[in-house]
């Protein structure tokens, strides 16, 4: 690239279409052959695909289950509940790209226009003015995190900790049917949130179990050593849907007899036991990547060994992993699907019930690549926002 | 430099939650926590309104519970429609799901306090067995191993079925030997998996099964021509014909190849909740009978004279207060939701996608099998 | 975790770190051992309250039903074990399969994605973009559901010249069975690989003597070749005969068909775990340093010396663990079937769990086949890469 900037083409093929592809794509013939090829691959499928979705595509089972794809069953009078953490995030998102977000002003700016262009999509009022508020409260939390000092980014921080909780005590109500905030079942959770849910779920609870596993594989102790060597390779060792399989068949028959734990909260559960182990052998990756200097460093002022895990070795072992986590998250939010298996109402597992109605049958191309562009979108749009990120605040690199 | 900072705190924040969390000596900290994590894992989502502890199964245990829940739990399919799934507004309905309303109806004098699990043919008695639900009311076939090893009692046929063989009309075919070398879809998990790998062993025909997880990819895939014929209850393969592309182009074969008895289950070990899950049954069956349906149990309560529709309105006696219900419990499921031709019509009947003709399942007057005790 | 002190003579018992390590493994074992005898002893009241006990005697019993694809005769009349091993060698065919052709797309893809041609480069990083952010279940269902069903109907099925029958019940190709000769071809099959073992031996032997890297493959796979294809005509009648397929009543009969559940779970594992290997492969590459190449230049090798010799092996050494793990998450994927049912060991597992109603055994069973498979490839590909890494140190 260096060489081709010092020698300049001749002018009639320096800034035009033309002489950049004669460059690039027709300089050989075996190298115009590939571009042909490519070329017409690109053109064939594209129009193939854009033919369908525009002529032949019936898209109307979307427009008429969105409510049950996005949220299932749940009930409609306590969405509010739901618009309001979100609305929460917003903040939070706002707040953080402020502090750290210096360098991705571009992303800011989509993240804060997405939800008004989302407004503009047939909903009725109360959506509209719901979806405002995010742009709202985004911008708003991008205002007060502008002047961040050290204890702003404490509160933020600390706020981004608590609220998958808020999340899940809003969605799920405290009080009995009568009172403020009626309790929702969690059958009634479906669709996009509750796949949302068990990635929420998943990542929160994961990590601290990870964590000590981590620190337990690294364990002088024999017997704790051996144990968390034993945990995370036989999670690792198997797929997801059998430790899903096992925590819907078989956990009811692990705990007391009276006791019961309903469907939902047991794909919890085996969704965290699984992404535990995952977890724990990134971490072990960093605690590894921390040269013994450190440790000798911290005893040499006196910390005790908890002290110098916690303070020392700890910290920046995580540090080094963020963008290997994040990663893992991601899969865990397209892993997430598998509950559909075992008989969960998730984004996949409502599609099935969509394609069940008799108006809609035989729609699976419609519902299917609807719900895979959900995956998709999301997704994508978190491992880009991530890798932004890492790139401007040096994550991942020591 | 201060982003570095940051992280040291977040990391920071989080090992000394952790270390809080946990009160174990730092030497065993590592994996002793875990187990303990596991548990909390299990209960923070669940705390609030941690599910209430089934009493050891016994006389009167399971009524009790509901009652102090304030809901029945029932156990339904999501995927048959006229019997089972859930409309696009996200509300369940059909044949199975009414007669949980019933029993919501007969117990709280409300057919809305119930909620439904869908559950799969897979989880179905495990489901039961551990209280997860209190009834089951899912296409569920009564069976010898089913009454016994699975701890569960069926509580009356609700629904006369047997297994049936569906094809395209196009193709001509009459009867089994004419699917030899074909391929038949059918769903796993179920007794229909079963007669139907014997039953073809008994005729000599050989064919290539395929098997799906659940009734929607089992049709979708017969739809899509991938099998040849589709097997499962007639009332399925009719309350799927219906939602076909084009329902006149499939055949139902006059072939069945098992008797298939369907109705709601409980638990074995309480016998009160079983009368009253039978006894709603018959309230349903004696609806019919006696003439009694929503739109009239108002004016027959107030003018009945007929001594069993007396007896069966809570008019004379207590009968429902010997079921340890309400004495106005069998009004209750006739005024909420109607009487089993009701429930019957409003899923399965004539003006209905899912039509399936009465046959067996007419009352025993009209040369149907449906014939309730007297209540008395 | 624990500070390193000396130890002195005065340090009473409760405070050396000797014996508060024993404790402390001593209370977690015993804390370990508790819970899980609690939870075994929960279980074994639950089965009991439902009349079953533990035990895999129920494995001998007869299965009850039929499996569309099986690679040994089987029928309602075998054995639940049988049935068993019929998914378990599914399984192994759809692992050994994916993982051959993801290799091979894997390593298009990850070349392409540093390709000089643009157009290239931008087709494979949109595929990789696309896939990488797919859910592997949801694409899967779609890609059986979406694309395999709505293949033509088998009425109206595309015949390609071979014949290739292309319908949705499956894709049937013209096969090649075993004529009366083939026991005579099992022997000059063999001859072939001694040929080429030795034309191997014997290069690599050269090789050491003269200092020329030998092109090992290439010469022992000719061997091969040569010797396969002369046998073939040597023999009376050609050892395998074409068995083309032709549509015979509700079917189509004779060739091979590859059953569409087959296809799309082996071409979705594939083109999913490709993306996924192409970035390994592309990441394998980048970090052979362009120093390596200059040179390799340099001192005089060609072009495709250089990639043979300098960047490949190289290349290799970084690619082989990320691979590994590739290879062992499509293995593990494949039990992604039931959703397309497809009855590999899982599938199979999951029936034989309804129709016994033995949950805690199949399900344990299943769990240590899928261990199992996963110690064993991560073995050899360990021994694998302890190989390379000597050879080019």
């Amino acid at each position: 690239m260096s060489n081709a900037a010092q020698i300049l083409p001749p002018l009639a093929e320096r800034h035009t279409l033309l002489g950049w592809a004669r460059k690039n794509l027709f300089n050989t013939w075996g190298n115009a052959l590939l571009t042909l090829l490519t070329g017409w691959l690109v053109l064939w499928s594209g129009r193939a695909l854009l033919v369908w979705a525009f002529t032949a595509a019936e898209w109307g089972v979307i427009a008429a289950n969105l409510r049950l794809i996005l949220l299932g069953q749940y009930p409609i009078a306590n969405v509010w509940r739901l618009w309001v953490s979100l609305q929460l995030l917003a903040f939070l998102v706002g707040n953080s790209l402020a502090i750290w977000g210096r360098n991705v002003r571009r992303i800011s700016l989509a993240l804060a226009a997405a939800p008004l262009l989302l407004a503009l999509l047939p909903f009725g009022l109360q959506p509209r003015l719901w979806l405002a508020g995010l742009t709202f409260f985004g911008i708003v939390g991008w205002a007060l995190g502008r002047p961040a000092g050290p204890r702003q980014r404490r509160i933020v921080l600390l706020g981004w900790a608590i609220w998958p909780f808020i999340f899940i005590l809003l969605l799920r109500g405290l009080t009995p049917p009568e009172g403020r905030l009626p309790l929702v079942p969690t059958n009634l959770w479906g669709g996009l949130l509750l796949t949302f849910l068990l990635t929420v779920v998943g990542i929160v609870f994961s990590f601290p179990l990870g964590v000590l596993l981590a620190l337990g594989r690294r364990s002088r102790l024999g017997a704790v050593r051996w144990f968390s060597i034993f945990y995370i390779e036989v999670i690792r060792g198997v797929p997801l849907i059998t430790i899903l399989f096992m925590a819907q068949l078989m956990l009811p028959l692990f705990l007391p007899s009276g006791l019961t734990i309903d469907r939902v909260l047991r794909a919890m559960v085996g969704i965290t036991l699984f992404s535990a182990a995952y977890l724990a052998e990134n971490v072990r990756g960093g605690l590894q990547a921390i040269p013994t200097g450190q440790f000798e460093a911290a005893y040499a002022v006196g910390l005790n060994g908890l002290q110098t895990m916690g303070l020392i070795i700890l910290p920046q072992a995580l540090r080094l992993v963020i963008p290997i986590l994040v990663g893992q998250f991601i899969a865990l939010y397209k892993d997430t699907a598998l509950v559909a298996i075992v008989g969960l109402l998730d984004l996949l597992g409502i599609a099935k019930t969509v394609l069940a109605q008799p108006e809609f049958l035989g729609l699976q191309r419609e519902v299917y690549a609807f719900i895979s562009m959900l995956y998709w979108v999301f997704s994508y749009a978190m491992s880009y926002v991530s890798q932004r990120l890492e790139v401007s605040l040096g994550v991942g690199k020591r | 430099m201060t982003s570095r900072r940051v992280f040291t705190l977040f990391a920071l924040m989080l090992t000394a939650a952790l270390v809080l969390a946990a009160c174990g000596t730092p030497t065993t900290g590592g994996t002793e926590r875990i187990v303990e994590t596991v548990v909390v894992t299990v209960e923070v989502p669940g705390a609030a309104p941690a599910p209430l502890p089934v009493p050891p199964a016994g006389y009167g245990a399971t009524l009790a519970t509901v009652l102090e829940r304030g809901t029945l739990i029932c156990g339904v399919n999501s995927q048959v429609p006229g019997f089972g799934y859930i409309d696009a507004n996200g509300v369940f309905s059909g044949f199975d799901v009414d007669y949980c309303r019933a029993l919501a109806a007969a117990i709280f004098g409300d057919a809305s306090k119930v909620e439904f699990r869908p559950v799969t043919a897979a989880e179905r008695f495990t489901a039961l067995q551990s209280g997860e639900i209190d009834i089951l009311s899912r296409n569920t076939t009564w069976s010898t191993v089913r009454d016994t090893e699975l701890g569960g009692n069926f509580v009356h046929t609700t629904f006369y079925d047997g297994q049936g063989m569906m094809v395209p009309a196009d193709t001509g075919i009459t009867t089994l030997q004419d699917l030899e070398g074909g391929t038949i879809c059918v769903q796993t998990g179920t007794t229909t998996e079963l007669n139907l790998a014997d039953v073809m062993a008994a005729e000599g025909v050989s064919y290539t099964p395929a098997v799906f997880e659940d009734a929607d990819s089992t049709f979708a895939a017969y739809a899509e021509e991938r099998c040849d014929a589709v097997t499962t209850d007639k009332s399925g393969l009719v309350s799927r014909r219906t939602v076909l592309a084009d329902p006149s182009a499939h055949v139902i074969l006059d072939v069945t190849m098992s008797k298939e008895p369907l109705g709601p289950m409980v638990r074995h070990g309480d016998d009160q909740w079983f009368d009253i899950a039978q006894w709603t049954v018959f309230a349903l069956f004696s609806g019919e009978e006696f003439g009694i349906t929503s739109a009239n149990v108002d004016d027959v309560l107030a003018s009945a004279t007929a001594p069993e529709a007396r007896r069966l309105l809570g008019l004379e006696g207590d009968l429902g207060l010997k079921l340890g219900l309400s004495n106005d419990w069998a009004y209750n499921i006739l005024k909420l939701v109607g009487n089993y031709a009701e429930v019957y019509n409003r899923n399965l009947g004539p003006d209905t996608p899912t039509y399936i003709p009465r046959g067996y399942n007419s009352l025993y007057v009209d040369g149907g099998l449906l014939y309730a005790p007297p209540f008395r | 975790m624990q500070s390193a002190e000396t130890q002195t003579a005065a340090i009473p018992i409760w405070r050396d770190e000797r014996y508060l390590n024993l404790l402390g493994q001593a209370i977690f074992a015993v804390v370990i051992l508790a819970a899980g005898y609690y939870l075994y002893r929960n279980m074994e009241a639950g089965l009991r309250r439902q009349g079953t006990t533990l035990g895999f005697g129920f494995i001998q019993g007869t299965s009850g039903f039929d499996i569309a694809e099986t690679l040994f005769e089987y029928s309602r009349s075998s054995t639940f074990w049988q049935a068993f091993q019929v998914g378990l060698l599914n399984t192994l065919l759809v692992s050994v399969v994916g993982i051959l052709f993801s290799t091979i797309l894997g390593v298009i893809l990850g070349v392409a994605r540093l390709a000089a041609n643009p157009l290239v480069r931008w087709l494979a990083t949109g595929y990789l973009e696309l896939m990488r952010n797919l859910s592997l279940l949801v694409f899967l269902v779609f890609w059986y559901l979406g694309v395999f069903l709505k293949l033509p109907k088998i009425k109206e099925a595309v015949i390609w010249p071979g014949p290739t029958f292309l319908t949705n019940r499956g894709i049937a190709i013209p096969w090649g069975v075993p004529t009366e000769t083939f026991p005579a071809y099992r022997l000059i099959l063999a001859l072939g690989v001694l040929a080429a073992i030795l034309i191997a031996a014997a290069l690599h032997a050269r090789g050491r003597r003269t200092g020329k890297p030998p092109l090992t493959i290439l010469w022992a796979g000719a061997s091969f070749v040569v010797v396969v294809v002369l046998g073939w005509f040597a023999l009376p009648a050609a050892p395998l005969a074409w068995d083309l397929p032709y549509p015979e009543g509700l079917r189509i009969a004779g060739g091979k068909i590859f059953t569409p559940e087959f296809m799309a779970l082996v071409s979705g594992l594939v083109l999913y775990t490709a993306a996924f290997i192409g970035e390994v492969v592309r990441a394998g590459i980048q970090a052979v340093s362009r120093g390596q190449v200059e040179a390799a230049r340099a001192i005089g090798l060609t072009g495709f010396q250089t990639l043979r010799l300098v960047i490949f092996p190289q290349a290799l050494r970084v690619i082989i663990p990320p691979l590994t793990s590739q290879y062992l998450n499509l293995a593990k994927n494949s039990s992604l079937a039931i959703a397309i049912g497809y009855p590999d060991v899982f599938y199979v597992s999951n029936t034989i769990l309804n129709q016994s109603g033995r949950a805690v055994e199949m399900i344990t069973l299943v769990m240590l086949t899928y261990l199992l498979f996963s110690l064993i490839t991560s073995a050899f590909m360990n021994w694998y890469n302890r190989r390379i890494q000597l050879v080019e140190r």
